[in-house]
This record gives C-alpha cells, structure tokens and sequence, in this order.
C-alpha cells in the first residue's frame, strides 16, 4: 500500500480565492478524479463558513492529496479546524491572497514554533504584532 | 528514601548485581537519547531557519504570480470561467521521498510534470505570452511551495519527536536513575545491617561460649579440690571440636 502510494503521484489542492485557484489551475495543479471531485475550491465572499471548513475536512481525509494550498484570509476563518489538524500529511500551507498581504503571526505552523525565532528573523516579514 | 522511590526487590547480593547493571544501562540509554535529541534539535533549528527564508521568498514570488495573473487578465479578457470548467487532469504531482535522522522518517516531497498541458491552446487568439508568462510563474511558485510543504512537514514531525524524546530524556534522568539509586542504595544499607547483625551474634556467641567454658573450669578445679579425678577422658566420638550451630 504505501509502497503503491509513493509511486504514484499525490496532489496539491487549493481552498482560495477565484484569482488564487485560477492561477494556481494554470500552473497545472487541477484535477477532476472519476467521482467528478475537483481538487479545488473557489471560495467568494458568499461561501459559508461551514462549507469552507467541510472542504478542508474532505481534502485533509482524501489520501490522494499531500498539499493543502489555502488562502490566508480564509484560513483565518476556519483557523480552529486548522489547528486541530496536527497531521505532518496533507501538509497545510497558508499563501497569502492577491489582496491580503502575508501575516507571519497567524500562521499556525509559525505559531507553534513561537518562542524559538528570534525577533530579527520574524521583523523581517512584518510581524509587528507578534508577541512572544 | 521511602519505600514508593524504590522498587519492590528483596535486597541480596544477586539484586544489587542486576541493579548495578540496570543503572549502567539506564545512564547509557539517558546518554544515547540526549545524543538523539540533540541530533534531532540541530536538524530542527536548521528547518525552521531555512522555513522563515522560505516564507519571505513565497511572498515575493506570490505576488509576483498575482501580478502577471493582473497582466494576462488585462490582455486576454476573463478567463476564470474557463480555466475553472477545463479541468482534467493534474500536470503537476507530487512524489514523496523519505529522509531519516537519527532513526525519524521525514517526508520530502518532491513535484514532477506529469502529462500535457491542459491549457496548452489558452491564449491562442491573444495574450498568449502573459499566459505563458503567467503559468511559468504559477508553476515556479507550486515548486517553491511543495518545498515549504516539505519543510513543512519535516517540522511538525521533528516538533513531535523532539518533544517526545525529551520527554523519555527526563523521565530516564530524573524518575528512572533516581529509582534505580535509591534501590541500590537500599540495597547497600540492608546488606551492611545484615552484616552487622551476624557479626554481633557471632560475638554474642563467643561469649556465651567463654561462659560455659569458664563454669566448667570452675567445676573442675572445685572437683580438683575435692581430690578427684578429672583428667580428660579421650572420647573415640569426639575429634575435639565444636559444632558450629547457629
């Protein structure tokens, strides 16, 4: 099984803007499995929150993806489930969006590794309001 | 000491043996599982440098692909809907590679082209240089970014590991050895106030001994005395010395 798994290749999905996706979709990270399950989601400002967060379950249980793109700001919102997700694979990267700049202090992964930075390392991408 | 810091074992000599060697094994394994962490740590202290460096480069380079995403936009017209409905097949995947320290596994992830272009006719009828322009950097940010995945990853497992070995590093320094001294030193004191105890009776033993013998002196120089008789009678049964009884 997981000598079968790591022959084949795993995918990168994303949770993030139209702009975001449709990017990253021309990059060549889109795909549709046979269920017609795309491995991606477009999130606009009308997305439900509860949508959101069923789709990062889904693509975090799915054992063919290894890379969970999403968008900062949404993952501001859906920020408990992420942090509960403490599972090395599906890797869970935060990017930031066209119009909301990168803010290393929500980052939960930065988050968790709070205290051991040294204050010149963390200035250097703006976070100001980090504190330790 | 109270009796809850030891374990349970009666003190013999056999017991201090096997608890002599276990505290040997114990400082070995304590010394063997700081070496780990420390090796763990090094890596760790590594990564996450190397992550900070990572993000700041992934916010350049994100925004360099938002803007050529601005520019083929402003050329090609709205092509979101298109790009989102010709979805097939994925041209970027991902394989994943092991890498070990000090005995933990850490996937490495790895993307490689796999099949056509999707979107290889897009931009046929114009702006087809700013959608190269655009795919070639939405495919160089997917790279930079499975490489954060990686080290990603790397350092959540390496978080795990690290707080995990340092836990059994404490529990053999400060719960384990203790236990194991505190046996030993028990052990010690029980064998010396055994030792103590035997001495004693075999002293008190030569005394009662001194006893008996003086009173039988003083028996045969009261019959010597009297004018009897009282020369030893060779005994064929006795050899001439004490049984020893204890």
């Amino acid at each position: 099984m997981a000598l079968q798994a790591a022959v084949k290749g795993k995918l990168i999905s994303v949770i993030g803007d139209e702009d975001t996706c449709v990017g990253f979709l021309l990059g060549g990270i889109g795909e549709i499995n046979k269920n017609r399950h795309p491995n991606f989601m477009v999130v606009d400002k009308n997305t439900p929150v509860s949508e959101i967060e069923d789709c990062f379950k889904r693509f975090t249980k799915r054992d063919d993806i290894d890379i969970v793109l999403i968008n900062q700001n949404i993952a501001e919102l859906i920020r408990h489930v992420i942090d509960a997700h403490m599972a090395p694979v599906p890797a869970v990267l935060e990017i930031p969006s066209k119009d909301h700049p990168y803010d290393a202090s929500k980052d939960s992964i930065l988050r968790r590794a709070k205290g051991m930075f040294n204050p010149d390392d963390l200035s250097m991408f703006g976070a100001e309001n980090y504190t330790t | 000491m109270s009796a809850k810091d030891r374990l349970p074992i009666f003190p013999s000599r056999g017991a201090q043996m096997l608890m002599k060697s276990r505290l040997a094994g114990a400082q070995k394994g304590h010394g063997l599982l700081k070496k780990k962490a420390d090796a763990l740590q090094v890596r760790f202290r590594m990564i996450l440098s190397k992550i900070i460096e990572t993000k700041t480069l992934m916010g350049e380079v994100m925004k360099e692909a938002a803007f050529s995403l601005a520019e083929a936009k402003f050329t090609t017209g709205d092509f979101n809907q298109v790009v989102l409905q010709n979805v097939t097949k994925a041209q970027i995947k991902i394989r994943s590679k092991k890498d070990n320290v000090a005995g933990v596994t850490l996937p490495i992830f790895e993307s490689y082209q796999d099949g056509s272009d999707t979107y290889e006719l897009a931009g046929l009828a114009r702006g087809g240089q700013q959608l190269s322009k655009l795919k070639k950097n939405f495919q160089s940010a997917v790279k930079l970014l499975v490489e954060l995945a990686s080290l990603q990853t790397s350092f959540v497992t390496l978080d795990e590991v690290i707080k995990v070995t340092n836990r059994r590093v404490n529990a053999i320094e400060h719960v384990i050895i203790p236990r194991l001294e505190a046996t030993l030193h028990y052990i010690i004191s029980e064998l010396d106030e055994v030792e103590r105890e035997e001495f004693y009776r075999l002293k008190k033993i030569q005394d009662k001994k001194k006893i008996i013998k003086d009173k039988a002196e003083a028996e045969k120089a009261a019959l010597k005395a009297a004018g009897a008789d009282v020369r030893d009678i060779a005994n064929l049964l006795d050899e001439g010395d004490e049984d020893l009884l204890f």
